[in-house]
C-alpha cells in the first residue's frame, strides 16, 4: 500500500511540470518526467495480465514452486489448464451463453436506443428535453440498489434462470447510454438533409432508415461496442438472476462453478479468466478509436 | 416538355397505404419510437426501484409475500454494527478509491497530452482494466494478493529481502480493505485518464502560449489555466466514478467475499448477502435503499461544488 500513497506524492509534485508543451526542456529532463512515469503506469496496469497469462500456461509444478523456477518466465508451456477447462468442465457453454446475452441485449438496446434517440433529436415534441433528462438520470441508478426487487420481479414474470431474464434488464443500464450518445450523433447530422427529404415526399421512418441511419454508423458503432463490453462484463444480475450451471456467464460461473474447497486450481482460473477477457478485448481492438470516442463523447455531452 | 414530366412524377407517386400514413402521423410516430426504450427502462428499472423502496418497508423472504412492518428493517440495521461498519467501509473505500484514481488517472492523463510516440497505442493499452470483466481482472488480483503464493511477497521476502515472512493481503482487516481498494484503483484509472484526456485536448494550446509570454511557471499553468479548464469534465466524470465506487459489488464478491470477520462488506454486498443469499429480501432491500441518500449526496455534491460555471466558457460574465 506505501508504493500507491508515495505514487499519489508524486503525482502532485509532477503534474505541475507536464503540461508544458511548449518550454524547450532537455531531454534527460523529458525522460524522468514523462517516460519513466508513463512506463510504470504501463507496467502495472498491464502486469496482473501478464501474470495471468503465464499463470494460465504454466504448468502445475513450476505455479507453486518460485525457488526453483524463475516466477516471471514459462519453463515448458502447457495446455493442460486450456485443455482442462474446455473439456472437463461447462467452459464452452458458459461462453456461448454470455455471447448470446451479450449480442441480443445490445441489439435489443441499440433498436431502442436509436428510435429514441431519433424521437427525442428530430421529432422535437414538447417535453421531450425532460424525456432525455429522464433517461439520462436512469443512468444513474446503479444496479447494485436494483438487483433485490429485480430478482422478484423476475420471479413474477417467470423468467427466473433464464437468459431471457439478463437480456431483458441489461438494456436498463446500456439504452440510457446509448440513447445519449446517439441523441449527440443525430445533433452532428444536418437537418436540412432530412427537411429535403421531407419535400421529396419520403416518410419519417425512410428518412431514419435511408439518411440519418446511414449517417450516424460511426455512432451506431461507438454505442454497440460499448454495450456489447458492458453487457459481458455484468455480474451482479447475472449472479442473482441464474441458478443452473449451464446458463452462467463466464464470470459468474468462474467464480461460483471453479473455485471450489480450500485448494484453489490457479492454473484453470486464470485461464479461464484470459479466454473470458480475449473475446471482448479482441472486439475492443479492432474498434478503440469507436470505444474512446464514445467514452469520452458521452463524457462531453 | 416540364408540365409533362410533372404529370408523370406525380402519376407514379404511390398512395400510401394506411399503415405508412399512420407512421407518418407525428404523435403516434412519437410514441412508437419512445415505446421500446421508455418501455423497458419502466418495467425493469422504474419500477424495481419503487419496488425496492417498497419492499424495504415489508419483512418479504424469498418464496413468501411480505406484510408491511413500516421502519422495523431500518431500526434493526440501526443497531447492527455489521450494517455500520458496511456504511463506513463504503465510505472509505469510496473517499480513498476516488482519491487515487483522480491523482493518478489525472497525472496519466497529463503524461499522455504531451508528445509522445506511439500514443494511440498506448491509450490502447492504458484502457485495457477498463475493458476486461472486472471480476476476471479480480481473480488475478486475487492471485496476486495469494498468502501463499503471492509474486509481492516473494520479491520482498526472498528477492528483495526486505520482509522475513510473506505479506498478510486479505486475512487480516486493514490490509484486506487497503489491498481492495488498491484493486479498485487499478481498475479506475484508465477511465479517468482517457477522460481527462479527452478534456485536455480541448484547451487551446493559444492560452498556454499567452501565460509563457507572460512569464508563468508550469505550476501557475496548471493552477489557472488547465485546472479551471478541465473542471467541468472533472465534476462529470467523478459523479460517475463516486456512484459506481460507492455501489461498486464484483470486486470485493470476487476477492474477499467481506471477509474477514465481515470487514470489507460494501453495502451492496451486505445487501446481497442478506437478500439473496440469507432470502431476507425486505432486510436487503432496507441496505440498498440506504444507499440512495450516499448517492444523492455525492451527486449535487460534485454538481454544485464543481458543475460548469458561465467564466470557464468563456461567455461573458455575470
Amino acid at each position: 500500500m506505501t508504493d500507491v500513497t508515495t505514487t499519489q506524492v508524486d503525482a502532485q509534485s509532477k503534474a505541475t511540470v507536464t503540461p508544458d508543451q511548449m518550454t524547450w526542456d532537455s531531454r534527460s529532463r523529458r525522460v524522468v518526467t514523462i517516460y519513466v512515469p508513463l512506463a510504470l503506469f504501463v507496467i502495472v496496469l498491464l502486469f496482473p495480465f501478464y501474470w495471468m497469462a503465464i499463470t494460465s500456461f504454466k504448468p502445475n509444478a513450476e505455479l507453486y514452486d518460485y525457488k526453483k523456477y524463475n516466477p516471471f518466465l514459462i519453463g515448458s508451456p502447457t495446455l493442460q489448464h486450456i485443455k482442462h477447462l474446455l473439456f472437463g468442465t461447462a467452459y464452452p457453454s458458459w461462453l456461448v451463453t454470455t455471447m448470446i446475452v451479450a449480442v441480443c441485449s445490445t441489439t435489443l438496446s441499440l433498436f431502442s436506443s436509436v428510435l429514441a434517440a431519433y424521437a427525442i433529436q428530430r421529432l422535437r415534441f414538447k417535453g421531450s428535453q425532460y424525456v432525455g433528462l429522464g433517461i439520462y438520470l436512469a443512468y444513474l441508478v446503479p444496479p447494485s440498489i436494483l438487483f433485490i426487487p429485480l430478482a422478484t420481479t423476475i420471479h413474477q414474470f417467470g423468467l427466473f434462470d433464464s437468459p431471457l431474464a439478463l437480456i431483458l434488464t441489461y438494456p436498463t443500464f446500456l439504452v440510457p447510454f446509448s440513447t445519449w450518445l446517439l441523441i449527440g450523433y443525430f445533433k452532428s447530422i444536418p437537418y436540412e438533409l432530412e427537411e429535403c427529404a421531407l419535400i421529396d415526399g419520403a416518410t419519417r421512418l425512410q428518412i431514419l432508415r435511408r439518411i440519418t441511419l446511414p449517417l450516424a454508423v460511426p455512432g451506431l458503432i461507438s454505442a454497440g461496442i460499448f454495450s456489447f463490453t458492458l453487457s459481458w462484463n455484468e455480474f451482479v444480475y447475472a449472479l442473482a438472476f441464474i441458478q443452473s450451471s449451464e446458463k452462467k456467464t463466464v464470470s459468474v460461473a468462474i467464480l461460483t462453478e471453479l473455485v471450489s474447497g480450500d485448494v484453489y486450481q490457479w492454473g484453470s482460473l486464470m485461464a479461464g479468466s484470459l479466454l473470458g477477457s480475449l473475446p471482448v478485448a479482441i472486439f475492443y481492438s479492432f474498434f478503440v478509436d469507436y470505444y474512446v470516442s464514445s467514452l469520452t463523447g458521452a463524457v462531453k455531452e | 416538355m416540364t408540365v409533362a414530366t410533372m404529370t408523370d412524377w406525380t402519376r407514379a407517386r404511390p398512395q400510401p397505404n394506411w399503415l405508412a400514413r399512420l407512421f407518418d402521423y407525428k404523435p403516434f410516430l412519437i410514441f412508437m419510437c419512445l415505446l421500446p426504450a421508455l418501455g423497458l427502462l419502466l418495467v425493469f428499472l422504474t419500477y424495481p426501484l419503487g419496488l425496492g423502496i417498497w419492499l424495504s418497508f415489508t419483512d418479504t423472504k424469498i418464496g413468501g409475500a411480505g406484510k408491511f412492518v413500516g421502519l422495523d428493517n431500518f431500526e434493526y440495521l440501526a443497531e447492527d454494527p455489521q450494517f455500520w461498519s458496511a456504511v463506513f467501509y463504503s465510505v472509505f473505500y469510496t473517499s480513498v478509491a476516488t482519491f487515487g484514481k483522480f491523482a493518478l488517472g489525472l497525472w496519466l492523463a497529463l503524461l499522455l497530452n504531451n508528445h509522445v510516440p506511439f500514443k494511440s497505442l498506448l491509450r490502447a493499452i492504458i484502457l485495457l482494466p477498463w475493458i476486461v470483466p472486472t471480476v476476471l481482472s479480480a481473480l488475478a488480483f486475487w492471485w496476486l494478493y495469494d498468502p501463499q503464493f503471492s509474486i509481492f511477497s516473494y520479491l520482498a521476502v526472498d528477492v528483495l529481502h526486505i520482509r522475513d515472512k510473506p505479506f498478510d493481503f486479505l486475512s487480516t482487516i486493514w490490509p484486506a480493505r487497503w489491498s481492495l481498494i488498491a484493486a479498485n484503483i487499478w481498475r479506475g484509472i484508465p477511465f479517468v485518464a482517457i477522460s481527462l484526456l479527452a478534456g485536455l485536448q480541448t484547451i487551446s494550446p493559444s492560452l498556454y502560449e499567452a501565460a509563457l509570454l507572460d512569464g508563468s511557471s508550469a505550476w501557475q499553468r496548471f493552477r489557472y489555466i488547465t485546472f479551471p479548464l478541465l473542471l467541468p469534465i472533472l465534476a462529470i466524470v467523478m459523479t460517475f466514478s463516486i456512484i459506481f465506487t460507492f455501489t461498486d459489488f464484483q470486486l470485493v464478491y470476487a476477492i474477499t467475499r467481506g471477509g474477514p470477520l465481515n470487514s470489507t462488506h460494501l453495502m451492496a454486498t451486505l445487501a446481497f448477502q442478506r437478500g439473496i443469499s440469507g432470502g431476507e429480501l425486505g432486510e436487503g432491500a432496507a441496505i440498498a435503499v440506504s444507499m440512495i441518500p450516499f448517492l444523492v449526496a455525492a451527486t449535487l455534491f460534485s454538481y454544485f461544488a464543481l458543475a460548469r460555471r458561465k467564466w470557464q466558457q468563456g461567455e461573458a460574465n455575470d
